[in-house]
């Protein structure tokens, strides 16, 4: 079946099988890896991308159902102006480990920032909570998520 | 994972989306959020010979009050319902709990309510509150009650050339309260224990009607009928809800297992029922 899905603003045409996941098209088809499969079975969360700008688990959408709309991997998060605010965060606050759920959670920050521009410590917990960081380093990624929203937010007023 | 091949059809109405259901018969699959479905297609627990996928129709994802019930439609998200303002009582108190805001974004009330897995946490918010399942079929719809509309585990009374096309549930006109009680290991995970509650209020204070139901502690989503008996006549206070979550503990009917003891959940049961039972109440009387 073909379909055409906008990833990172360019439209991707391909003819895929409908039992083909969306995360297979975004990481073998089109070739961006920086979308990760880690448990397969919808409870991880690191396959996170989002689709008209929410967050959603790759492994559990189909190509097909994507077609005709926007999805936006952690490739897209960097605009002409440089790093976005959450990974700038990430970067300066050490909101990472060994990496591997990393894409996610910046997709996650970067949509709940997007919602509420200035989240407390619960709702960013709250806002990650399906996502897990095996690494255990809940508390930087809080960290960073809340300076992307105050740098976020002050580029806004600046 | 990949799941075994199927036909996909992504129908542009809710008529094509029956009409290719009643084609194929038991083995059509209708697709709204598919986070049950598609990942039990990946484990090939499930393999539909045809896929049919309802998020390109439109007019099913409206959330609102009407004739005395709430509508929520075959594509209204668990995400739609917790950011609603038209939800109350336990339907608002369920819905931050169900899976986790990734799933929520995708995953349906409809969707969930039809899939009918026990440990599921919607069908003991519609068992207590008495909801009704919008079923259209060629030649119309019907609606039907939710106890009627849960056959078994995984099974619903569905016919081959019907879909579920939207939830009914009763919005009391007098004073009403609801909630809705989860113990869960994690976010995500089934629940250990789960309770619903429902309460309306006569004009003198006491209790004109009850709904309890368990999730999680019996082969199905259970009503609580001794409990809900318990309550009505009565006027609301903590020694009767005390009483009613005994009779609820009476009634479930939990299994040992990596959860917790049978009889440590039945505990759980009593405590979460005086609990939500609780919440009901005040949310009634506000």
């Amino acid at each position: 079946m073909e379909i055409t899905v906008n990833i990172n603003g360019t439209d991707h045409t391909a003819d895929v099988e409908p039992r083909r996941l969306l995360v297979d098209h975004i990481r073998t088809g089109v070739g961006l890896t920086g979308t990760h499969i880690g448990c397969d079975t919808t409870s991880c969360g690191v396959c996170t991308v989002l689709v008209d700008g929410t967050p959603v688990k790759s492994c559990t959408m189909l190509a097909v159902q994507a077609d005709g709309r926007e999805v936006t991997t952690v490739e897209g998060l960097k605009s002409a102006d440089g790093l976005h605010p959450v990974q700038q965060a990430f970067s300066d606050e050490h909101g990472l480990q060994c990496g591997f759920c990393t894409p996610a959670m910046m997709l996650v920050g970067a949509a709940l920032i997007e919602e509420n521009p200035a989240p407390s410590d619960d709702e960013v917990r709250w806002a990650i909570s399906g996502n897990l960081c095996r690494c255990t380093g809940y508390m930087n990624i809080v960290k960073a998520i809340q300076a992307a929203a105050a740098a976020a937010s002050s580029d806004g007023d600046g | 994972m990949l799941p075994a091949r199927f036909d996909y059809v992504a129908a542009s109405s809710v008529e094509e989306a029956i009409a290719a259901k009643a084609q194929g018969g038991d083995e059509s699959r209708i697709l709204a959020g598919g986070q049950s479905l598609l990942p039990m297609m990946k484990l090939r627990f499930a393999t539909p010979a045809n896929l049919i996928d309802i998020n390109r129709i439109g007019g099913l994802d409206t959330i609102e009050r009407h004739n005395g019930h709430l509508h929520i439609g075959a594509l209204v998200r668990h995400a739609d319902i917790a950011a609603s303002g038209e939800v109350s009582g336990a339907v608002a108190s369920a819905a931050p709990w169900i899976a986790d805001p990734l799933v929520r974004n995708l995953g349906t009330m409809c969707g969930s309510v039809a899939h009918c897995d026990p440990e599921g946490d919607w069908n003991s918010v519609l068992l207590a509150t008495g909801a009704e399942v919008i079923a259209q079929g060629p030649s119309g719809s019907r609606s039907i009650a939710i106890g009627d509309f849960v056959e078994d585990f995984f099974t619903n009374t569905l016919a081959d050339d019907e879909m579920v096309v939207a939830l009914h549930i009763p919005v009391p006109s007098g004073r009403s309260g609801g909630s809705y009680q989860k113990l869960e290991r994690k976010v995500g995970d089934y629940a250990t224990v789960g309770v619903a509650a429902h309460l309306e209020l006569a004009g003198d204070g006491t209790i004109s009607a009850a709904g309890v139901a368990m999730t999680s502690v019996a082969p199905i989503n259970r009503k609580a009928t001794g409990a809900e008996a318990v309550l009505v006549g009565n006027a609301p206070s903590a020694e009767l809800f005390a009483e009613a979550g005994e009779a609820a503990a009476a009634a479930a009917d939990p299994r040992d297992d990596v959860r917790g003891s049978a009889r440590w959940k039945r505990r759980v049961v009593a405590a979460f029922t005086r609990r939500a039972l609780a919440a009901a109440a005040e949310e009634a009387q506000a």
